[in-house]
């Protein structure tokens, strides 16, 4: 427990010393967040009604697929991951504490969006706080698996980015946060169901808001969550000490598993 | 109480169709510094990572304290401390952290003595990508022995540092010994092997080419011992003949003799100087040193 306590403290720091993890922890959402509000509010009142949970995914998605792959990348390959295992840290430490410590700074930035939107942009406060609490952390941890499951498979930093931005991007843009999924062409939305954040938000939408929402939302609750478990269990089957000595326990492809739940209600919705 | 906390038994490491060790069997005793030594690609690092239970072994026995570290690399971990040659420590953490965070891990209480003791008290708090090279290692050997484990692994453990460093590191390594703490030395450094290393093991191509005390390796060499006298006059001047002497030489006031024999030569040389009536000003001995040997043994194993 000591261990486990030193461990999550200093990863922890590491989010706020580190000048890349702190831009993606704080200063990159909370900025987008804010010019977001400024700009949307004015340009797409539709934008508003969603903008708490939209403004939450985002900040998560920040944090998990942007801030975590690469450090674990950087630790493999500099041989910090050796050093941890002759000293008896074990693996699922190695990949828990970050993503736990990643889903932290995300839910930080959450709680000062959710306190701060309603009074600076007029946006709708959630109805359901239990259930809203429950799919931050819910929407938290199927993100930062997946960002870990990326840390994992990914050969190195360029790679990491690639696959990444595989998942950022489409999320911006087809996931419901900038633009209602009802708004987009119909192929696009199937392609926006293989993306975690599009069942987030529809999730909170219907239990967190009392909104309408595309898709039934414990259905969604259900997709991220076997998505968030899939990832995380295939990051941590799939981890290697070292790029070098250690043979992987199955092929990195194996990780497309965790894409499973979201083909599978892509194919449903 | 294990005697032999090192046991190596026809150990192989493979990669593909190379042989990086093959077949070598070594034993490290409770308190003794063992140098394993030999140029880049002679198959130190597979030993070494092999007895840290880093890579598997693909053939033969290890043991350590007993422990087999391909298989109980768990059990392994609170039985040895290792000093990596690369740095091992994220960017971001403080040495006062890292005593922290590897101690918790170990179960130990953390030893900001050590840091102390090895100069880095005062930074506790820096970040690791700011401390230096020499801190680097410093810290690095700190984190190894904090936990107190019977067998220390140190690979290149000086390389880098300053002098007076480097003669605290070498008070440590010799208090560590005293304690009854075996350590495996890699080192390019002869010297410092020939200085610290109760026993060494020059590993080539894969395999020993030669183990056995500093001593015992340097006298089983062809290396001449080197005698340079200097008189006040000039008894030595001519050709003179000594017993045992192979060669001779007369470099910056002193006559220099290079002998197999060196008992027989000194008193040869002083009865010489005696006799001619001259007076002895300064004397020198110099054994072969373990660099010579060294360079003899890995030059005759690229010959073949």
């Amino acid at each position: 427990m000591k261990a486990f306590a030193n461990h999550f403290t200093f990863e922890f720091r590491t989010g706020l010393r580190n000048r890349n993890l702190l831009l993606m922890n704080y200063l990159f959402p909370l900025g987008f967040y804010i010019m977001m509000g400024v700009m949307m509010g004015q340009i797409n009142p539709l934008f508003v009604k969603a903008m708490i949970p939209a403004m939450i995914i985002f900040a998560i998605l920040s944090a998990t697929i942007l801030g975590l792959p690469s450090p674990i990348v950087e630790a493999r390959e500099a041989g910090i991951f050796r050093s941890y295992k002759i000293n008896g840290v074990p693996a699922l430490s190695i990949l828990s504490i970050p993503t736990l410590t990643a889903a932290f700074h995300a839910i930080i930035v959450a709680a000062v969006i959710t306190a701060t939107a309603p009074s600076l942009f007029d946006a709708p406060t959630p109805v359901n706080w239990a259930a809203f609490i429950l799919l931050c952390l819910l929407s938290a941890f199927t993100c930062a698996g997946l960002g870990a499951l990326i840390g994992v498979v990914s050969a190195n930093s360029r790679v990491t980015i690639l696959w990444s931005q595989l998942i950022y991007l489409p999320s911006m843009m087809l996931s419901g946060m900038m633009v209602p999924t009802s708004m987009l062409p119909k192929a696009l939305n199937k392609v926006g169901l293989l993306l975690p954040p599009t069942y987030a938000l529809h999730a909170f939408q219907g239990l967190g808001q009392g909104q309408a929402s595309g898709v039934n939302p414990w259905a969604a609750v259900a997709i991220l969550l076997a998505g968030g478990v899939l990832a995380f269990g295939m990051a941590i089957y799939l981890f290697s000490w070292d790029s070098q000595n250690t043979t992987r326990r199955g092929h990195p492809a194996l990780a497309l598993l965790a894409m499973v739940p979201y083909v599978v209600g892509a194919v449903l919705f | 109480m294990n005697d032999t906390p090192i046991q190596v038994r026809d150990f192989r490491k493979v990669y593909g169709n190379f042989v990086a060790v093959d077949g070598i069997s070594f034993e490290a005793r409770r308190g003794e510094i063992f140098g394993l030594l030999g140029p880049n690609g002679a198959g130190k690092t597979s030993t070494l990572e092999t007895l840290e239970g880093l890579r598997a072994s693909d053939g033969g026995a290890l043991r350590v304290m007993g422990v087999d570290p391909t298989r109980d690399a768990r059990k392994l971990r609170d039985l040895i401390g290792v000093q990596l040659q690369t740095s091992g420590l994220p960017e971001n953490m403080t040495p006062g952290e890292a005593m922290r965070f590897f101690c918790a891990y170990h179960g130990a209480a953390p030893r900001p003595d050590l840091l102390e003791r090895l100069g880095l008290a005062e930074k506790m708090s820096t970040q690791y990508y700011m401390l230096s090279t020499g801190q680097k290692r410093r810290l690095a050997l700190a984190l190894a022995v904090a936990h107190n484990p019977p067998v220390v692994f140190l690979d290149e453990p000086t390389a880098g540092l300053d002098v007076a460093t480097r003669i605290e590191l070498h008070d440590m390594m010799r208090e560590l010994k005293a304690a009854g703490t075996t350590i495996i030395l890699a080192t390019h450094d002869m010297a410092e092997a020939e200085k610290m290393a109760d026993r060494v093991a020059i590993l080539l191509r894969g395999k020993i080419a030669a183990s056995g005390t500093p001593r015992e390796l340097t006298a089983a060499g062809s290396g001449f011992t080197k005698v340079s006298v200097r008189t006040e006059g000039q008894s030595l001047a001519g050709p003179v003949t000594f017993p045992g002497v192979a060669q001779q030489a007369v470099m910056d006031d002193y006559a220099v003799y290079f002998t197999t024999d060196v008992g027989p030569t000194v008193s040869a040389i002083l009865a010489h100087i005696q006799a001619q009536g001259d007076a002895l000003v300064d004397l020198r001995v110099e054994r072969p040193s373990l660099e010579e040997r060294f360079l003899e043994i890995t030059a005759v194993g690229a010959a073949r």
